[in-house]
């Protein structure tokens, strides 16, 4: 069971140095986790720590391919609201 | 991540008037006597760092490096995916590096602009987010270049648990982000904190941000060091509270105050930018800074600058020293350190030598004009108060007093805006078309004081998904506005035209003349020439 990585991930090294199992590493095109050392932190803390600290909605998955953190759940942005706005970008 | 500028800061991307009550008019004392009672050493650690001083500011090049991508906390005005190289605003890096790079690039820049007074780390994340990647590159510099300034800028939220490292790093001017002191209010900023080890949501992250920062502030004053305070004004969310921000950061020792205005469009992806909130006008940021200013220092020549920005605060030269172009440079460390002591040495002769001439110029126009009400040019004051003005011009008084400049209590003459184009050294040296930014002014007839920064690029100008096709010209103008002059080297014709037809005079008869003697020259020889009431009446229909 582990937790992955997806092409949402900005490379911002804020996870790298909370895994507890250092199973995450810096990687193109973006950050990976080595799933045959993640642990979920169990054992270590409550959370998470990559998806507790990860500023991207959708980029990390838990181990049943969930978004830990869904669209909304971190920026309060309606997913409707994005989608419109980027739509509006697009037609200039 | 970082909405520092100039400093430095932190968080990334992204309205009244003046007298509260006391004297605080440039003309009447207070603007010095606000810093008078800091110790020399504090007055001189200002004198050269372009980010705490306005005057320093003309001269002295800064640079960012971007070491520091992660962040620990969320905020409104700041998308996480930093990398574009075309957008100008804070937590916006074209690439990143690791300490060793920073370094060097530290060093490469520090040779070929040996202007450089200043290395800060603002991002493009929280510097104190990542501590191991922001103190290694403090560490190697102070030791490199022990004559580099080292500057930091955060949120705040990791403050307190570092300010110990921070002192032992020679790190003496330190920007924290603060953009409320209630709970309430940081809920609408912040969605979320990441404390021991868990994200925290709401009114409670909000509270413990605010505990941390004011505890970082406190301690670091007690260690003296130089604190200044960045807060980026959300209309409707955070404006009148800043006043009240502006007041406790001052109670506990902040040195300075940057209340920057939210940069918020659509295409940057922020919470604030696809939401619809807007930033403020040129006026209520002005009315905001002015409100503030009676009981704080304010700081106005903040260009909001990207968390990797090399040169002058309005010029950007990141784009020469790539990690690339770098690595084929062939430095004497040591030479370039001599070189930028010889330049450092040069420009501060400069600056005395204007310093000087504004004195005696003065000092010969009160004779005569003693007891008039009104006013030739020579008689209006600047920015040193009363109380010194008689005094010699000294160099840390001067440059303490220039990033000081608080609203007068009362309007005296009519006020008129005027703006200037200049590259440097305290002179008006811009074309008009080569101008990015303007320096804005407000004059009467007490007092010349800076008010702001009008850029005219648009902050972003890339691709097909950034710019917003209008063209430069009237860009500049919606920036200019409220401004009926605008002071330059030289203009073309077609421009001259169409700011005319505007209602903005374009001048060009003031080249290489200091700035603030042009501003007050201009604004005498329209009081002479009667034309005060005209442009009164054009400010108020455009306003």
């Amino acid at each position: 069971m582990a937790y992955q990585i997806t092409d949402g991930c900005v490379n911002c090294w804020a996870c790298e140095p909370l895994c507890p199992s250092q199973a995450i590493q810096a990687a193109k095109p973006h950050f990976i986790i080595d799933p045959s050392q993640c642990s979920e932190c169990a054992g270590d803390f409550a959370e998470p720590q990559c998806a507790s600290i990860c500023p991207v909605e959708g980029a990390i998955l838990d181990a049943g391919g969930k978004p830990v953190n869904p669209p909304g759940s971190l920026t309060g942005i309606p997913t409707e609201r994005r989608a419109a706005a980027q739509a509006e970008i697009r037609a200039r | 991540m970082v909405q520092a500028v100039t400093t430095l800061e932190t968080g990334r991307r992204t309205t009244e008037s003046a007298s509260t009550g006391g004297c605080a008019s440039s003309g009447c004392g207070s603007s010095t006597d606000k810093l008078a009672h800091l110790p020399a050493a504090i007055r001189a650690k200002v004198n050269d760092h372009p980010c705490f001083s306005e005057d320093a500011h003309h001269h002295y090049a800064r640079m960012h490096v971007a070491v520091a991508p992660a962040c620990n906390i969320q905020c409104h005005y700041c998308n996480r995916k930093y990398d574009c190289s075309n957008e100008s605003r804070p937590g916006v890096v074209s690439e990143l590096l690791t300490p060793e790079q920073a370094v060097q690039k530290t060093l490469a820049v520090a040779a070929a602009i040996p202007q450089m007074s200043v290395l800060g780390i603002a991002g493009p994340g929280d510097p104190l987010a990542n501590p191991e990647r922001t103190l290694a590159t403090f560490r190697a510099l102070s030791e490199k270049a022990p004559d580099i300034k080292l500057c930091v800028s955060t949120n705040g939220l990791a403050l307190p648990a570092l300010v110990d490292a921070i002192c032992e790093h020679n790190i003496d001017h330190v920007t924290i982000t603060i953009n409320c002191v209630d709970p309430e209010i940081g809920a609408k900023i912040y969605p979320w904190i990441f404390w021991n080890n868990r994200r925290i949501k709401g009114v409670k992250a909000a509270r413990i941000l605010i505990e941390q920062q004011q505890k970082g502030l406190e301690m670091l004053t007690e260690r003296g060091v130089l604190v200044k305070v960045n807060s980026v004004l959300i209309p409707g969310v955070n404006d009148e509270h800043l006043k009240e921000v502006s007041r406790v950061v001052k109670a506990k020792g902040a040195f300075l105050h940057n209340v920057m205005p939210l940069i918020a469009e659509p295409e940057h992806g922020t919470f604030y930018g696809l939401m619809g909130q807007r930033g403020p006008t040129h006026d209520e940021l002005q009315a905001l800074q002015d409100a503030c200013s009676g009981d704080m220092a304010m700081m106005r020549h903040c260009r909001q600058c990207r968390a990797d920005a090399v040169g002058m605060l309005g010029e950007d030269r990141g784009a020469e020293f790539s990690i690339e172009k770098i690595e084929q440079m062939d430095i004497d460390y040591t030479a370039a350190m001599q070189r930028r002591a010889a330049v450092h040495a040069e420009i501060e002769a400069k600056r005395q030598a204007q310093r000087q001439a504004q004195y005696e110029k003065r000092e010969q126009a009160m004779q005569p004009q003693r007891g008039e009400v009104f006013v030739g040019l020579d008689s209006l004051t600047r920015r040193r108060p009363k109380a010194l003005s008689n005094a010699q011009p000294g160099v840390s008084e001067s440059s303490a007093a220039a990033t000081v400049t608080p609203a007068p209590t009362r309007r005296a003459g009519r006020a008129l805006r005027i703006a200037v184009a200049s590259s440097g050294s305290g002179v008006i040296n811009q074309h008009f078309g080569h101008a990015h930014e303007f320096l804005v002014y407000e004059v009467d007839d007490q007092a010349v004081r800076f008010v702001g920064t009008r850029r005219v690029a648009a902050y972003c100008s890339g691709d097909e998904t950034c710019g917003d096709g209008e063209s430069a010209l009237a860009g500049t103008l919606r920036a200019l506005d409220g401004c009926t002059v605008v002071l330059c080297s030289k203009i073309g014709i077609e421009p001259w035209d169409v700011l005319e037809a505007a209602g903005i005079t374009p001048n060009g008869e003031h080249a290489m003349e200091p700035i603030e003697d042009a501003v007050a020259a201009v604004y005498a020889e329209l009081a002479a020439a009667g034309h005060l009431a005209e442009f009164e009446t054009q400010t108020a229909l455009s306003a």
